[in-house]
């Protein structure tokens, strides 16, 4: 049986991680390698990687990230933030991505996520989505630019084209829980986990382990993504699984075998 | 020293990286001269297999893996790499794959239970007792990222079988070929265990 995911996801600004992360284990928690590295330790199922730099020239630090931990790390990784173009999406992969997260881009030009599909397989096109509760509250509206520009489109309808357009993978990430700690917005999550038949990832507003199992089970997500939770150790990724496991969700347990080196 | 086949597609560094963490010289390569004189030869992949399909053709490779294959020396194939072994693809049409092994690639049916792509950590059944995996728990976990999956004409090829929706050949040994839909490279512990299997075996 497939298991159901969790992923961590850094923030990466000029090849730092930022908005914290607390692990008393690491040298420097800043290094987004070091922090990739203990989550392998730990687990996790997958990591993804936010490149939130915000000038060209230092888009390269996080080729340099991806490079080190695709040296270290054996289990799969997602970039996102800033791919524009089939070069960018091959950069990545060559550096040692699995798969790219594609946000904005897909808003301005959706060929772009077909021309991606078409070149590179859809198993590596994920299409983010940030989106945002309408003010009367009957539909979620698509934002981009890291949520400060709104657009005509409906989420859930987005989410079924980019399918159609040959997206892998949704990032789904609700603007209004984001940052709260209380809870994805499972309403938007089972719309478009319903409405698609690719894999979900919930994402935004997670702070206990309830939300975790409430994102698969009754926001119908495939995976979850968390940020803070897990870099300030509120929790840590075995807690999570066991938690979840004891639930009846089906979920990758690490054991303490030998490891292949 | 292993060859890994490079066409021009997806995430080769891993590859070489597993190996290297698990104490194994690895060359990621389209040089036909140097694939010809690996002791073992890999062809990993990711990517639609149309396009790797002409890629391999544009590069000359072709030849290179069929040569590798009778040669006799372990060779490796991993997730679109077992793929492209195969007879044909319906992958965005009909394609002819390398035909090495004889069947077809399909795509998996989509249900409410069923998403395509299968991706994520699925277990994975023993059928055979290939030797690639040796210290690897029956049922472990392995990570699966694929739309398509391989239907060898003779079943008594199939070394694993996962399921995701159907039972499903998720890898196969035949004689010094072992190709797997998984990603060893991405699977944790129990792929570099396969991995520092494959740069010992035969």
């Amino acid at each position: 049986m497939l298991t159901k995911r969790i992923i961590p996801c850094l923030d990466v600004k000029d090849g730092r991680v930022v908005k914290g992360v607390s692990f008393v284990a690491l040298r420097d928690a800043g290094d987004p390698v070091e922090v990739a590295t203990a989550y392998d330790r730990e687990g996790a199922d997958e990591l993804c990687f936010l490149d939130i730099t915000a000038s060209h020239e230092n888009r390269k630090t996080i080729f340099d990230v991806v490079e080190r931990t695709a040296a270290r790390v054996f289990m799969p990784v997602t970039v996102g933030g800033g791919v524009r173009t089939i070069e960018d999406i091959r950069a990545l992969l060559n550096a040692g991505a699995d798969k790219v997260s594609i946000n904005t881009a897909a808003v301005q030009r959706p060929e772009f996520v077909k021309e991606a599909a078409q070149r590179f397989g859809t198993q590596c096109i994920v299409v983010a989505i940030d989106a945002k509760h309408d003010p009367d509250g009957t539909r979620w509206g698509v934002f981009t630019h890291g949520g400060r520009n709104a657009t005509a489109l409906d989420a859930v309808e987005w989410a079924k084209r980019m399918e159609d357009y040959g997206a892998g993978e949704i990032l789904l990430t609700s603007m209004d829980q984001d940052g709260r700690q209380s809870g994805y917005d499972l309403g938007l999550t089972a719309a478009v986990s319903g409405t698609v038949s690719i894999p979900v990832i919930a994402s935004g507003g997670v702070g206990t382990l309830e939300h975790l199992y409430q994102g698969f089970v009754s926001g119908k997500a495939d995976a979850v993504l968390a940020a803070s939770i897990f870099h300030f150790r509120t929790f840590t990724i075995p807690q999570a699984k066991a938690f979840l496991r004891e639930r009846g969700v089906s979920v990758r347990i690490v054991s303490g075998e030998e490891d292949g080196r | 020293m292993i060859a890994i086949i490079d066409y021009g597609m997806g995430n080769l560094r891993s590859v070489s990286k597993a190996f290297e963490a698990v104490g194994h010289r690895a060359v990621v390569t389209r040089n036909t001269r140097v694939i010809d004189d690996a002791s073992r030869v890999v062809l990993p992949g990711v990517g639609a297999f149309g396009d790797c399909m002409a890629n391999l053709e544009r590069y000359g490779l072709v030849q290179s893996i069929r040569k590798s294959v009778q040669s006799g020396k372990p060779f490796l194939g991993i997730c679109l790499g077992l793929q492209l072994l195969f007879t044909e693809s319906e992958e965005f049409g009909r394609h002819e794959g390398l035909g090495i092994i004889p069947g077809r690639v399909r795509r998996f049916a989509a249900g409410p239970a069923v998403k395509v792509p299968h991706m994520g950590w699925n277990q994975v059944t023993l059928r055979t007792d290939c030797p690639l995996f040796d210290g690897v728990g029956d049922g472990a976990d392995w990570y699966f990222v694929h739309s398509y999956f391989v239907e060898p004409v003779d079943p008594s090829i199939i070394a694993t079988t996962t399921t995701y929706g159907i039972s499903f050949a998720s890898s196969i040994w035949r004689d010094n070929v072992v190709a797997c839909q998984f990603h060893p490279e991405k699977s944790q512990s129990v792929g570099l265990r396969l991995m520092r299997n494959f740069g010992g075996w035969l």
